[in-house]
Parts: structure tokens; C-alpha cells; sequence
């Protein structure tokens, strides 16, 4: 389909409406929502059965190969997931230069969050 | 630039505020608050994990916060948040994949949504509660 064909002429001088970008990231959203169903509730049972153990049980239990792997693909999917929920948050709310700030602001934080995540992950995994 | 766009009075479509609360309406907006709420939860899931990569010490003192009061009602709220959005997600999939859109569907789907994420929300602790003893 011709995507310049379906604007209107206003909308295609304002340079108003798709700029066929918008559906990638509607996809990004639904991929990573759909692989943090069985992550999610993964670590929300994990997380029951480990209510009443001790540190050495619970980082005993976190160093376990299987358990560090899917420990980081929760982290990486949570705040990917995150960072795209948010800003259509964002830009559904923000009309002022306070868009991009907040967009700016919102995106290094969840990288940071993100590595922190999985590195303090790591550190269990291959601590002594 | 939008702002260059010449002011006319158009006719608007009804505010949010004319229209009485709907399950359908609250739902849609349930499933971004929690989304909201979750990602603060999210910072918090962080703090945990490096109190816990930091060792015995600050992760007691990671668990003695969570075991408060203050720290179960935080944790409870999180519960709520995470079974709500999930179930809500999960709705929001079969719309995409191109399911569910008649108006008693929709209905029985919401209710869903609610009822069962209300009671794994309450399952959940129950099953925490009786493994910790």
C-alpha cells in the first residue's frame, strides 16, 4: 500500500501522521510482553517457595546455571519491556520539551537498572 | 510544528470525565497504572539483587525492611500489580492475535481478569505463608 497515497494533504505538509516507524515498536512491546509471561511467572513462584530460606539457601539456589540464565533474560526483558511501555507513556502525556527529557531520562535509567540487575546476578553466579 | 496549525472551533468528542466509569474503561486504564507501578517495583527488584550480590549483611537488612509492615503492604501491592497486568496483558495478546472483540466476550474477559488475578494474588501469599511455616 501507498503509504504517502493515504495521507491527507494537510497531514502530509503539518509532516504529521506515520512515518512508518510506529508499528516496530508496537511489535517490541508484544514480543517482549509475550516472552515475560513464563519469566514472570517463573520468578513469582520461585520467589513463593523461597519465602522462608536464608541467604546461603537463596544465593545456593541463584548460582544454579539455569536459574542465573533465566535471571538475566528476566532483567534484560523486564526493563526492555519497561523502557517501551514508558514512553508510550511518555509521549501520550509530556507535550512540552519535557518529552524529550523525560524520554532521555527514562531510557538511561532503565539501561542502568538493567545492568545493575544483571550484574549484581553475575557477581552470585560466579562469586567464590 | 503543531503549534503553527491555525485555532478553529472544532466540536470535541465527550472528556474523560462526562463518561460514567466502565469495567472496559478502568480495565484499559488499570493495565497502564499498573504498568506504571511495576516498573518502580522493578527499581526495587534491583536493590534487592545487589543487596544480595553484596552479601550476608546487606541482604539481612534488605529482608528485615521487606518482613516490616510497611514492607508487606509494599510487597502485597506489588503482588496485586504484577497478577493484574499479567492477566490484563494476556487479554490485551488474544485482542492483537484478533480474538475476543464481541461485546460479551469482552465483558467475560474483564471479569476474568479481575477475578483471577485477585485470587492469585491471595493463592500466592497463602502458598508463601504456609511454606515459610
Amino acid at each position: 500500500m501507498d503509504n504517502e497515497g493515504m495521507r491527507s494533504p494537510l497531514g502530509r505538509a503539518l509532516g504529521l501522521g506515520s512515518a512508518r516507524t510506529g508499528v516496530e515498536q508496537w511489535w517490541r512491546e508484544r514480543v517482549s510482553a509475550l516472552a515475560l509471561v513464563p519469566l514472570t511467572v517463573w520468578f513469582a513462584a520461585s520467589l513463593m517457595v523461597h519465602t522462608g530460606s536464608d541467604y546461603a539457601t537463596f544465593i545456593a539456589w541463584l548460582r544454579t546455571p539455569i536459574v542465573s540464565i533465566l535471571m538475566v533474560l528476566l532483567l534484560a526483558g523486564i526493563f526492555y519491556h519497561t523502557a517501551l511501555g514508558l514512553q508510550v507513556v511518555i509521549e501520550d502525556y509530556f507535550h512540552s520539551g519535557l518529552k524529550t527529557l523525560a524520554l532521555l531520562g527514562m531510557r538511561f535509567g532503565c539501561c542502568g537498572l538493567a545492568v545493575a540487575g544483571i550484574l549484581a546476578t553475575l557477581r552470585i553466579a560466579f562469586g567464590r | 510544528m503543531t503549534n503553527s496549525t491555525p485555532k478553529r472551533l472544532r466540536p470535541l468528542s465527550p472528556n474523560i470525565q462526562i463518561y460514567r466509569p466502565q469495567l472496559t474503561s478502568v480495565l484499559s486504564i488499570a493495565n497502564r497504572i499498573s504498568g506504571i507501578v511495576l516498573s518502580l517495583y522493578a527499581i526495587l527488584l534491583v536493590v534487592w539483587l545487589v543487596a544480595a550480590a553484596a552479601g550476608p549483611h546487606a541482604y539481612s537488612t534488605a529482608q528485615v525492611i521487606i518482613r516490616s509492615w510497611a514492607g508487606q503492604i509494599l510487597l502485597f501491592g506489588c503482588t496485586f500489580s504484577f497478577f493484574l497486568h499479567l492477566c490484563g496483558s494476556i487479554r490485551h495478546l488474544i485482542w492483537d492475535a484478533g480474538y475476543g472483540f464481541e461485546l460479551r466476550t469482552i465483558y467475560a474477559s474483564g471479569w476474568t481478569v479481575v477475578l483471577v488475578s485477585s485470587a492469585l494474588t491471595l493463592l500466592s501469599w497463602i502458598i508463601s505463608m504456609v511454606l515459610a511455616g
